[in-house]
């Protein structure tokens, strides 16, 4: 129901935003070629649906690629970050130095090292996803609750094997999952910023490389109609990602009021 | 056989622990020094103090995780090491938000990569009544059935040693009432050191009872109440004894 609701507000406040973009064309008269009304644009996206669906299909495959190896690597390295205090010391100082380098100014460097395929926009997107993934589960793995400790202290005390490994892996693993869970929701929201972005400067498929080319050639429409497609696809990874971490942490409710 | 298993665990020999030494400061504030306290084998010995006496830290200090507070010995009665025979409660149940109550009742096993007794485990948790909340998650639970879960998980260590930070401080005082007679019967035979600011808790459970106070802090002669515990809380007696102890702590 609730779904069902939210649902209707989002439909309802697309629908204003459309009626104010046509308006807004029908009472300045600008051409077409500059700023198309949304109908012109929803025919462009008929008329082209097959190439844009195959240009998303590429955009889409960046952007999941990305997603998991940035995730990947941003796991590890706070889990190896949170192990091993003299690595917090060396690299936590670099990383944060790297992270003030705009991962936008590497890509061409990107495409030049890695190609126009594939491998330079998923390392982007990677590059992007990393740094929040990383500080978000560091953090986590650093605010464990100290009676929880105290107690896995207790428990593990006078064993042969240090209980260091074991509490990380039950107590502040299982702990920090909420804090790499807004870490995996900021990388989601910007994970296909860094696969266009990587598309813009070097490739020969994907929807960036559609918009570019499409403005180029004064389609405007086109444009537009990649536009949208790539809204809705950040949307819908972006939710489904949502959905699934709470589906995952049902022990870390929303305490926020609904109403 | 889980029954038969509880009488032996009952029977389990016990160990006496002996504390010489023991010193907390921060920074230039000493709170205690050369502190000497016995905990008897098989006894319950409760420690009363007003707050800040440092009576937690030492029950820490006992426990091996207290960073602050240092002693100069620290002995069990057999001559054996201390690590490892220790269980600890506190006053916070300290369970895992995401783990079920049965698993977290088996949390030791699991960080000690043993195989958990679950037949066992429900057998504990049959015991303070939480059978059929085995695979609840802790948030669909009461403080006081938090709590005794926490007191479960104490038990499923199974260990000579029980030390307790106010273990029944956070819940009402109907369920604090049934909780202390469930935790005197379920750690009789063990060798138990209780912190507590309620005289009337100390009075009911335990055998010794030791009144930690002063600046720097030092223990009193231990007060030996008439009787076993769980002693009943309708007892006249005790509640004259907890108004007299009341009074010496207030100064």
């Amino acid at each position: 129901m609730q779904a069902v609701q939210s649902l209707g507000r989002a439909l309802i406040s697309l629908a204003l935003l459309l009626a104010g973009w046509q308006t807004l064309v029908w009472v300045t008269e600008v051409e077409p070629f500059i700023l198309p009304g949304p109908w012109l644009v929803l025919l462009s996206l008929a008329t082209h649906l097959e190439l844009i669906g195959g240009h998303a299909v590429i955009t889409l495959l960046e952007i999941i690629l990305g997603l998991i190896c940035g995730s990947a690597l941003g796991m590890t390295s706070a889990v190896s970050l949170s192990w091993f205090p003299g690595l917090r010391r060396w690299l936590l100082p670099l990383l944060v130095v790297a992270q003030a380098i705009p991962v936008f100014a590497l890509a061409p460097v990107l495409v030049l090292w890695l190609g126009y395929g594939l491998a330079s926009k998923v390392m982007m997107a990677s590059l992007i996803i990393f740094f929040p993934v990383t500080t978000a589960f560091l953090d986590g793995l650093r605010r464990t609750e100290p009676g929880w400790l105290d107690l896995a202290r207790t428990m593990t005390a006078g064993q042969r094997r240090s209980g260091r490994w074991a509490t990380l892996r039950h107590i502040r693993i299982p702990a920090a999952l909420p804090a790499l869970a807004s870490g995996l929701r900021v990388a989601t929201a910007v994970a296909p910023i860094g696969a266009v972005v990587g598309e813009w400067v070097g490739s020969s498929a994907g929807l960036g490389y559609l918009m570019l080319h499409a403005n180029g050639r004064m389609q405007i429409d086109l444009l537009f109609a990649a536009l949208f497609i790539l809204a809705a696809m950040a949307v819908t990874i972006f939710f489904s990602m949502d959905w699934l971490l709470r589906r995952l942490l049902p022990w870390q409710p929303d305490t926020l009021p609904t109403n | 056989m889980s029954a038969q298993k509880f009488e032996t665990m009952m029977a389990a020999p016990s160990i006496g622990i002996a504390l010489r030494g023991g010193t907390l400061a921060f920074g230039e504030k000493m709170i205690f020094a050369g502190l000497d306290l016995d905990i008897p084998a098989g006894r319950t010995s409760c420690l009363l103090g007003p707050s800040g006496v440092g009576k937690s830290s030492l029950l820490r200090l006992i426990a091996g995780i207290s960073p602050e507070a240092s002693a100069r010995s620290l002995t069990a009665s057999d001559g054996g090491p201390l690590a490892g025979r220790i269980a600890y409660m506190d006053q916070r149940d300290l369970l895992l938000p995401w783990l079920s109550v049965l698993d977290n009742v088996t949390l030791g096993a699991r960080l000690r990569g043993d195989r958990a007794d679950r037949d066992w485990a429900m057998t504990l948790l049959r015991r303070v009544g939480l059978e059929e909340d085995a695979q609840s998650l802790p948030a669909a639970l009461s403080g006081g059935m938090r709590q005794r879960a926490a007191l479960a998980r104490t038990l499923m260590e199974d260990r000579a040693v029980v030390l307790m930070d106010e273990p029944f401080s956070a819940v009402d005082a109907l369920t604090r009432l049934r909780l202390q007679d469930l935790a005197a019967e379920l750690l009789a035979g063990r060798s138990v050191l209780l912190v507590t600011h309620d005289p009337l808790e100390a009075l009911r459970l335990g055998h010794r009872i030791l009144v930690l106070r002063g600046d720097p802090a030092r223990l009193g002669e231990a007060l030996e109440p008439a009787g076993l515990p769980p002693r009943p809380a309708s007892e006249p007696n005790l509640h004259a004894l907890a108004a007299g102890i009341l009074r010496d702590l207030a100064g």
